[in-house]
């Protein structure tokens, strides 16, 4: 008896209750939607594409120089991270301002990756292999600037001085959002490599 | 009592602890950041939606039970939506069907009954001051609110609303020039939706947050009540299913104004054909149904979640299975993600994925079995206390039951190749669906009426109340899955044209008779609701003696819900009737310690513990300065 009474006290020893952050965990759960609303979109070009009529075009070699872009702005922002967390002020506004400044240069490299697209006679308005096309860089892109938004005000709190070793919530968050940003791009692309 | 000493000690603390800010009056009721307002927010216009969305059905069972009748009376409110010859227009009953279906799908049964109650019980029942983010909490409500005017908004316009079915099917939705109602109409509904998901959204986000960050000390996962857990899981429901919906809408809003063509093909519309090439109608259906079944479920669980926890109160017994439960509604949220395409049996889908699907179907029908038996066993020589709230969680049994088993038979892709889209089906979804969640939002409201506004509702007009809408909705439905089996189809706006469904007529003029009947009864509801929030009897702090959290704040909840410290939580939700204990229930935050007489042996062993969930750490907002 005693045994048994034994066992079942350590089976239900207290659970600390999960105390991560909640900001944190909301950013999380925003992650989670945005993934779903991209897993619908490249289903639904998954199921377009298998029924036939599908337009073949080249990917602007111009996408190829962006994802490099926006992957160097990843490391940019991991080295504002690594700043904030050293106290290194200067070097954290330095790599923020750097992060932005690439997240932009990805925009406009986005933009003449469709200025490409309509030279080739792709159109938004047309076969829905080019339309999807629009789709998913535009609505990566809708994203992306909200990113940039995100960063902006971390620029703004960074001159503030609010973002120091002690208070790293912030730019976590913002490296979190931003690093998600760039995977989610680099599927996108991979997938549109692979299933033109 | 244990816990009558404990609240008695932190009502001693109310003066010191009080919360110090006055707020404004916008910021206290109107902007207000409190979960308990903004589900007050939510039920109010879920109550709104409801009158407006039953009033829909009343006009076009007009229709259809009397065939003949002279509607000039109605001019005064319809309009032109009356024709010349005194009867409803053919377009505008379309409209009705299809508002009908959204108002009541989306903005009653979702917003109105999971916005209401895991706003309300969310922070109440897992012991936390607020949601996670009372901002984001805020903004859900506010974009629900502007989706609610647009939508309100568009039955007004002159081509009519949405009429295209609540499914919005493209090319008929997509095509401005199709009928009128896929006019203006749908471009109002299209844009009130996008902001409804973007609510349901930030709502889901908050929900989830708050149950898993924010319980207090001692409240594991194994010590939630089911309502919770219900709460939870339609909130993860909603946030895989929700941004479906978006993508597949987003893709409708530019088939529809930027002429692209992800949904449409090789068309002729007034004989002339569009440009449009290479687009795939079932493609919507596929990402519409992708949402749409989870969104059954996103209707029904927090209604089960909210009946559990009255039928063990009630009955005065521990829930029958607490874990069983718990594994069947995560059984319910996993299956629903895999089955959407038993909706589209008849779109030529192959043969062989028909029969997947509708195995996968078929399995739901183990948990939702497991439900409806553990909610049976739970009555199962209890002794049964007859509340209005009780009654109402009896009557979802009963729908859920009675509305699963043709379930059944409609998962069948060979037999759904009869029944698609006829009253069989409407029967099916309205009773499992429809009238089992709208009783759990019923039930909710009872039960937890003396917690939201400190006073009680009349008990005499509640059970009226019950048996008239109980009787009434089985009469309106019963009947319709004889129509079903018969053949008629749904959305047809009259039958009389073919001989064959003639004989039915009778038929449908008693279904119209039972549902005018039903409708009426709903208004003892809203006179007992809006009287007892002014002149109700005076609510007991514990006035159902249950066990959960949310009965140990004070009667009227302030800012941060408990005036002292957040209560410790020591054992499960459901010790009611414990053998040996002085009284039938024992609530959560009373420690073992207190009850030697009822402890099991292994519960004895757990007061060792209870030093340590003390010492736990928790998120309480308080501590921050805010």
């Amino acid at each position: 008896m005693s045994e048994t009474v034994k066992i079942m006290a350590v089976a239900e020893e207290p659970e600390e209750t999960l105390s991560m952050n909640p900001k944190k965990f909301i950013l999380w759960l925003f992650v989670v939607s945005i993934v779903m609303l991209f897993a619908a979109m490249t289903s639904a070009y998954l199921v377009r594409r298998a029924e036939g009529n599908w337009l073949e075009f080249e990917i602007p070699s111009i996408f190829w120089y962006s994802t490099v872009v926006l992957l160097i702005s990843s490391v940019s922002m991991h080295w504002a991270y690594k700043a904030a967390k050293k106290d290194d002020f200067g070097v954290l506004r330095t790599a923020i301002s750097i992060t932005f400044a690439f997240g932009l240069a990805f925009l406009v490299m986005q933009f003449l990756g469709w200025q490409d697209l309509v030279a080739q006679n792709v159109f938004f308005v047309g076969n829905p292999a080019g339309s999807f096309m629009y789709v998913f860089t535009g609505l990566h892109a809708f994203h992306l600037i909200s990113g940039l938004i995100i960063i902006l005000f971390a620029l703004r709190a960074a001159f503030k001085l609010k973002i120091h070793a002690k208070n790293l919530n912030q730019i976590e968050i913002c490296a979190t959002y931003w690093h998600f940003l760039d995977v989610l791009w680099v599927y996108l692309f991979g997938f549109l490599l692979y299933f033109n | 009592m244990a816990s009558v000493e404990t609240n008695a000690a932190a009502a001693a603390h109310v003066e010191e602890h009080d919360h110090h800010e006055e707020l404004s009056f916008i910021r206290k009721y109107i902007f207000s950041e409190d979960h308990k307002v903004i589900a007050k927010q939510y039920m109010f216009s879920g109550v709104f939606w409801a009158i407006i969305g039953a009033s829909l059905s009343i006009l076009f069972r007009l229709q259809l039970g009397f065939p003949n009748l002279n509607l000039e009376w109605l001019r005064p409110i319809l309009g032109n939506w009356i024709d010349d010859s005194g009867k409803l227009d053919k377009e505008f009953y379309l409209a009705l069907v299809t508002m009908h279906g959204t108002i009541m799908v989306f903005f009653v049964l979702t917003a109105g009954l999971s916005g209401t109650f895991s706003n309300f019980l969310i922070p109440l029942q897992v012991g936390a001051r607020d949601m996670a983010s009372g901002f984001l909490n805020m903004l859900s409500y506010w974009f629900f609110f502007l989706s609610s005017v647009i939508m309100f908004g568009s039955l007004f316009i002159e081509t009519g609303p949405a009429s295209g079915g609540w499914v919005i099917y493209p090319p008929l939705s997509a095509l401005p020039q199709a009928m009128s109602g896929s006019g203006l109409g749908m471009s109002l509904w299209l844009i009130s939706m996008a902001l409804f998901i973007v609510s349901q959204l930030l709502g889901g986000i908050n929900y989830i947050t708050t149950v898993i960050n924010l319980r207090t000390r001692g409240m594991s996962f194994s010590k939630m009540p089911l309502t919770i857990w219900a709460f939870l899981l339609t909130a993860v429901l909603g946030l895989i299913s929700f941004p479906v919906l978006l993508s597949a809408a987003l893709l409708l809003i530019f088939d529809r104004s930027m002429g692209t063509s992800f949904y449409l093909s090789e068309i002729y519309i007034g004989g002339e054909a569009l440009p449009n090439v290479g687009g795939s109608p079932i493609l919507f259906q596929h990402l519409f149904w992708f949402l749409g079944h989870p969104e059954v479920y996103i209707v029904l669980l927090p209604a089960l979640g909210i009946t559990s926890e009255i039928i063990a109160t009630n009955s005065r017994k521990p829930i029958f299975g607490y874990r069983a439960m718990i594994a069947s509604m995560i059984g319910i949220a996993f299956l629903a993600f895999i089955v959407w395409a038993h909706h589209m049996f008849v779109t030529g889908m192959n043969p062989f994925l028909g029969s997947i699907f509708m195995f996968l179907t078929l399995i739901i029908a183990v948990p939702s079995a497991v439900k409806a038996f553990n909610y049976i066993t739970t009555l199962w020589r209890g002794n049964i206390v007859f509340t209005p709230a009780m009654l109402f969680s009896i009557g979802l049994v009963s729908f859920f039951i009675s509305g699963g088993l043709t379930g059944i038979i409609l998962g069948n892709s060979a037999l759904d190749i009869q029944l698609h889209d006829t009253y069989f089906v409407v029967a099916h979804f309205h009773l499992v669906m429809g009238a089992a969640s709208a009783f759990g939002f019923l039930a909710g409201v009872y039960h937890w009426f003396p917690k939201f506004f400190g006073r009680m509702m009349n008990k005499t007009l509640g059970y009226i109340h019950f048996w008239f809408t109980f009787v009434g909705i089985y009469l309106v439905f019963f009947p319709m899955h004889y129509i079903g089996i018969a053949g008629f189809p749904r959305r047809y706006y009259s039958f009389t044209s073919y001989e064959a469904f003639r004989t039915f007529g009778d038929l449908n003029m008693f279904v119209s008779i039972a549902a005018i009947f039903t409708f009426a009864a709903q208004f003892l509801f809203l006179w007992n609701f809006f009287y007892s929030i002014f002149r109700g009897r005076k609510a007991p702090q514990n006035p159902w003696r249950s066990n959960t959290l949310e009965w140990t704040t004070p009667v009227n909840p302030g800012h941060g819900n408990w005036p002292g410290e957040i209560p410790a939580v020591y054992r499960w939700p459901y010790d009611y009737s414990k053998p040996g204990a002085n009284d039938d229930f024992i609530p959560q935050n009373v420690p073992y310690s207190q009850t030697p007489e009822s402890n099991l042996p292994h519960e004895n062993a757990l007061i060792a513990l209870e030093k340590e969930i003390e010492a736990q750490n928790y998120n309480d907002q308080f501590k921050q300065p805010h």
